[in-house]
């Protein structure tokens, strides 16, 4: 378990002020100019050493995706930060902007200069509108202390930083799509390569991180890689807020040691599960695009990128979704297949169409209204969505569809059955 | 050149290409919906999906830059399940109605479904329906069959240039749709038609007309505008059911204009397939080739050839020219023009008539000066290519005297250098502000409209512009940037041969004014049909032409003609090439082809013509002109001396007139479809600019 003095987020509950005054207090700012003296490449480089994997989903290592930016070129660089959080069980960001905003806009101007931008964007999500103001707040306090504008912190480097808001698109998560939106555009995933870091924001280098990824660089190197490092298991390092959500006691927020095993994490933060840890059915560990895990996985798997993949799931942005036995998992995994469809953006015909059908039949099946042969359809079209479409959507479309007949096909035969006796 | 192994097969890579380019270049087919070679690369259709060694997932060929040493498979299970699948995807709403859809058996749906497709549909549940849209009298829609290729929307947006066209709504509930549910008013809105690889959008003058299998296609020219572009024509039932663009590189690539592609059912009404004569009340009454030639000879023989003239219009094709000029020669008459609006040139130095520069040739300028045309409606698909050539950077476009409506203006920037012709001076004085860029520009051209030579100072204006062409830089070796945009179909062809006037003959407005005083006896119209005709009040009109339009209506005797679809005739556009339309149908009735009609009179006149087949009278053609002797080349003109350059300008601004861009001539002004788009396009243009001006 983590110990609070390796806790980078101190205030993730709002117990302290959010103001620049409260963050300095808590070492936010401390000595920023220091590290940019330091130059670019020292500020890649540590938190390459990090180990730390963005943690808006993929888990690509951060600071080689700052490395991929190019050297020389005269177009201007961008630093694009997605806050766009919106998969369903996920609102780690919302309570770091709302309670730590400081250490996102530090940690934006110390990534804007290892990736050479002079602007930076917040792409903040449309229904946090507290958030946004909060944020902007935050963010003027900046402006006024001289931590952000021309010669930013002192350090003799201009940085901007401006906070656009989105207007309630799941899809304009992707970074990509993201893009498309900031440039004014329909929220639709560009075709990669070629990559942002490339060709991203108006044509530019442009890097996109998510809003944890970006928050936990001015701790990284306040402290060290090799203390981040240290934390975790060696393939997924440091420390991470996971938000537990569902049949649990106490739904939370919490920073936790990657690695930590999920009855630990449940147990020890959340209260465990409503009625007891036997009273479990399932569990998605991270959001609700990965692949559920039942009951006998649950006891022993751990919460890192590599153990979640070899039980076939993930860790995703590491939202617990916690499901009793009270659960109808065929109507909830119908539900977010609904949720899939609904958010697809319409543009490459496989998720346009596949995720569509998924959820109907999906629905049947949950109704009884179906054939057992079904349930193999159903398989067979999430296949064929999954890796076959422009962006990772039709994947987080398919992912739970299969967890589902994975784990829980004789709950479906017997619900088909019952139905048609 | 790297190699790639696709499907065991190693071939060389395109250089910059995709994988999708590099197969098809080996000759590997790939199925594709969505891409189209000369647009965006959109990926969203992921029927070309292939597996690469080595790469986790099938990839869109279409998109994937092709990279030395790739290992492709094309064929591999893999990429058949994510083609298969792709296909079941996009057929999972199609609706089954083939039967009764114009696109059935020219549709690429079911081309690949026959090739990749499963026999039958896995999709159970209940299919989608989706609205039509009102796309315009062009364009029908049938939105519930659209796969969402988005072609269409990246041709209006990109190649168009109107930003009219664009998909709404998200996921399954994405619709391709205009904006405001507007009609389309792009000029070349019937391209995508031609790009819909389904039958959402089909062409609305030719819904449920007939079936591809069953019409007759004849490769031809169009004449609707002076580029020349190449056309198919389709024909069943003994009419033109539609006309479709064919593939021409330089001139208009796969593309093809409104005007062009749907005038056709103008070919159908309005004809005029008997010779009529005047009779003692005043009106026109059938009668024989005989008694309208017999009527003319008579007329002939109590005039003089110094009386006797001859205009010939926009559409006349070169042999009906050549045939009348040496008719009228041998009457004794030097007053000929083909020049119906006075446009000035010197026919002797053929480049102060043509596009010197070739179409192709704004494909490599870096500055285009536009003087007093209106593009959009003169040449669309030139405005395309301009704005293709814009859009690739480092291309400066500057119009002067162009147009001010704002449904006419170009779809890109363009630096208005307003409609004073006193620009002219600044230019060549160098104190305009544009001298600067234009003498920076190593490629520099203008494009000369014929509204600016039609003025009463236009050889100054000739002149002058001669002289910025010399004096910038425009004439140098394999570069000439001095460019006359012709608008009539017949105008280069006409002056090649050398229907203009002979020693002492008058030229147009001079034939108007004989006319007028009463010192003209008769005037013969080759299919003129823009002139003032009450000038012709005190003097016999034959008119010769396939319409019953303003000519007609002002004759003494007609001659029925033929059409541009139903004679093989040579055209020369505006670049001077020479081009040959074929016959795809008969001329209706009594009618017959141009030259026959010509030949067929002068030997009634006792003039016999030396020539008696279309072959004798092509060679006739290549005596007059060696221009003729090269079919689809583009001859080198040698620069020369033109114009009044020392001459006095007007200090009228240059003004362009307001013909409607859909009906410019005797066959768009009888076609019904065209009298829908000024009905629905051009006043919903009209009504949208003057929102915008309250805005």
């Amino acid at each position: 378990m983590l110990q609070d003095k390796d806790r980078i987020f101190q205030n993730l509950y709002g117990d302290a002020g959010w103001d620049l005054k409260s963050a300095r207090a808590r070492g936010d700012w401390g000595n920023t100019r220091d590290f940019i003296a330091k130059g670019k490449d020292f500020l890649v480089e540590e938190v390459l050493n990090s180990g730390l994997r963005g943690r808006g989903g993929a888990g690509f290592s951060t600071g080689r995706k700052w490395s991929f930016m190019p050297k020389l070129d005269n177009k201007p660089h961008y630093l694009v930060i997605n806050a766009d959080e919106s998969e369903p069980g996920t609102c780690k960001d919302r309570d770091i902007i709302r309670h730590e905003p400081h250490k996102l806009i530090e940690g934006a101007l110390l990534a804007g200069v290892a990736i050479q931008a002079h602007v930076g964007y917040i792409y903040i999500r449309g229904e946090y509108t507290r958030e946004a103001e909060r944020l902007q707040a935050a963010i003027n306090e900046a402006y006024q202390e001289g931590l952000l504008g021309k010669n930013a912190a002192g350090s003799e480097w201009d940085f901007d930083l401006y906070l656009q808001r989105g207007a309630g698109a799941y899809i304009c998560g992707e970074e990509t799509a993201l893009l498309e939106s900031m440039e004014g555009k329909k929220g639709q995933p560009r075709l990669k390569p070629p990559f942002p870091a490339i060709i991203g924001l108006y044509g530019c280098p442009t890097i996109i991180n998510n809003v944890e990824s970006i928050a936990v660089v001015p701790t990284i190197l306040r402290r060290g890689a090799s203390w981040f490092a240290g934390l975790g298991v060696p393939d997924a390092t440091g420390t991470k807020i996971f938000s537990i959500s569902g049949h649990v006691n106490k739904p939370c927020n919490v920073e936790e040691e990657l690695g930590i095993p999920l009855k630990e994490l449940i147990e020890t933060h959340a209260g465990g599960v409503r009625g007891g840890w036997d009273n479990l059915l399932a569990i998605i560990p991270g959001g609700s695009s990965v692949p559920l895990l039942p009951k006998h996985i649950c006891e022993t798997v751990k919460m890192d990128f590599e153990s979640l993949r070899s039980v076939k799931s993930g860790l995703g942005t590491a939202a617990v979704i916690v499901m009793d036995k009270s659960t109808d998992i065929i109507r909830a995994i119908a539900r977010l297949s609904k949720f899939y469809m609904h958010e697809s953006c319409g543009q490459c015909s496989p998720c346009r169409e596949g995720t569509g059908w998924m959820w109907r039949l999906l629905t049947r099946i949950a109704e009884g209204r179906a054939r057992i042969a079904d349930i193999d359809k159903l398989l067979d079209i999430s296949y064929q969505v999954e890796g076959h479409t422009i962006c990772a959507l039709g994947d987080a479309a398919a992912w739970p569809v299969q967890g589902l007949i994975r784990h829980f096909r004789d709950v479906m035969v017997t619900r088909i059955k019952q139905s048609a006796a | 050149m790297p190699k790639v192994i696709i499907d065991g097969q190693e071939v060389e890579a395109v250089e910059g290409g995709t994988i999708l380019q590099t197969a098809r270049q080996a000759g590997i087919e790939i199925p594709v919906f969505c891409y189209h070679e000369r647009l965006k690369i959109a990926g969203n259709c992921r029927m070309c999906l292939v597996e690469i060694e080595g790469a986790p997932k099938p990839v869109a060929s279409c998109a994937m830059p092709v990279a030395p040493n790739m290992v492709i498979h094309t064929k591999s299970e893999v990429a058949q399940k994510a083609q298969k699948g792709a296909l079941e995807f996009l057929l999972a709403h199609h609706p089954l109605d083939c039967p009764i859809c114009d696109q059935g058996g020219e549709c690429d749906l079911q081309d690949i479904t026959m090739a990749y497709g499963s026999g039958q549909s896995r999709y159970e549940e209940d299919k989608r329906a989706v609205p039509e849209k009102n796309m315009g009298p062009l364009v029908k829609t049938h939105m519930t069959r659209c796969i969402h290729c988005t072609r269409c929307v990246r041709f209006v947006q990109d190649v168009a240039g109107t930003q009219e066209l664009g998909g709404i709504s998200r996921g399954e509930d994405m619709e391709i749709t205009t904006y405001l549910d507007q009609v389309l008013t792009t000029e070349l809105s019937g391209n995508v038609i031609d790009l819909c690889p389904v039958g959402a959008l089909t062409s609305r003058p030719y819904a449920f007309k007939g079936r591809p299998w069953d019409l007759t296609k004849t490769e031809s020219i169009d004449v609707m505008d002076a580029l020349g572009s190449n056309i198919r024509i389709d024909t069943a039932y003994l009419s033109v059911q539609r006309i479709l663009p064919r593939l021409k590189e330089d001139i208009n690539e796969e593309w093809l204009a409104d005007k062009s592609r749907f005038a056709c059912d103008g070919l159908k009404r309005q004809r005029l397939d008997t010779p009529y004569k005047k009779n003692s009340k005043g009106h026109l009454e059938p009668c024989s080739w005989e008694e309208a030639f017999s009527l003319i000879a008579e007329k002939i023989k109590k005039s003089s050839g110094k009386r006797i003239a001859a205009l010939a219009g926009d559409m006349a094709d070169v042999e009906s020219q050549m045939a009348l000029l040496d008719l009228m020669r041998s009457l004794g008459s030097p007053h000929t023009d083909c020049r119906q609006d006075s446009a000035i040139s010197l026919p002797s130095i053929r480049s102060s008539y043509v596009f010197n520069s070739g179409l192709h040739g704004i494909d490599r300028a870096d500055f285009c000066l536009l003087i007093n045309t209106n593009l959009r409606r003169e040449a669309p698909l030139l405005a395309a290519r301009l704005r293709r050539r814009y859009g690739e950077g480092g291309m400066t476009v500057a119009s002067l005297g162009g147009p001010v409506k704002k449904r006419d203006e170009l779809t890109f920037p363009v630096n208005n250098l307003g409609a004073d012709p006193g620009v002219l001076e600044e230019l060549l004085d160098g104190s305009h502000k544009t001298c600067k860029a234009l003498k920076r520009a190593k490629r520099p051209m203008l494009i000369i409209g014929q509204e600016a030579l039609s003025r009463p100072d236009g050889d100054v204006i000739l002149g002058k512009l001669r002289l910025l062409a010399e004096q910038y830089n425009l004439i140098k070796k394999e570069w000439c940037g001095f460019n006359v945009l012709q608008k009539a179909a017949g105008r280069v062809g006409g002056l090649d041969c050398g229907f203009v006037p002979g020693d002492a003959g008058w030229s147009t407005n001079l034939i108007l004014k004989a006319s007028e005083r009463g010192d003209l006896d008769i005037i013969y119209l080759l299919g003129a049909d823009e002139l003032d005709m009450t000038s012709f009040k005190k003097t016999f009109v034959i008119y010769q032409g396939h319409h019953g339009d303003r000519g007609a209506m002002a004759a003494d005797v007609v001659l029925p003609g033929a059409a541009y679809t139903e004679k093989s005739a040579t055209y020369v556009n505006t670049e001077g090439r020479v081009q040959r339309t074929r016959k795809a149908l008969s001329p209706p009735g009594e009618a017959r082809e141009d030259w026959k009609i010509i030949i067929s009179l002068a030997k009634s006149l006792g003039q016999a013509l030396p020539y008696k087949s279309i072959e004798e009278l092509q060679d006739r053609l290549v005596r007059a002109n060696s221009v003729f002797n090269h079919l689809d080349h583009l001859t080198e003109n040698s620069w020369g001396v033109f114009g009044s350059p020392e001459g006095m300008l007007l200090n009228d601004p240059f003004i362009l007139s307001d013909t409607s861009y859909y009906m410019s001539d005797v066959i768009s002004r009888s076609s019904e479809t065209m009298a829908r788009c000024v009905q629905d396009i051009e006043q919903s243009k009209i009504e949208s600019g003057e929102k915008k001006s309250h805005d």
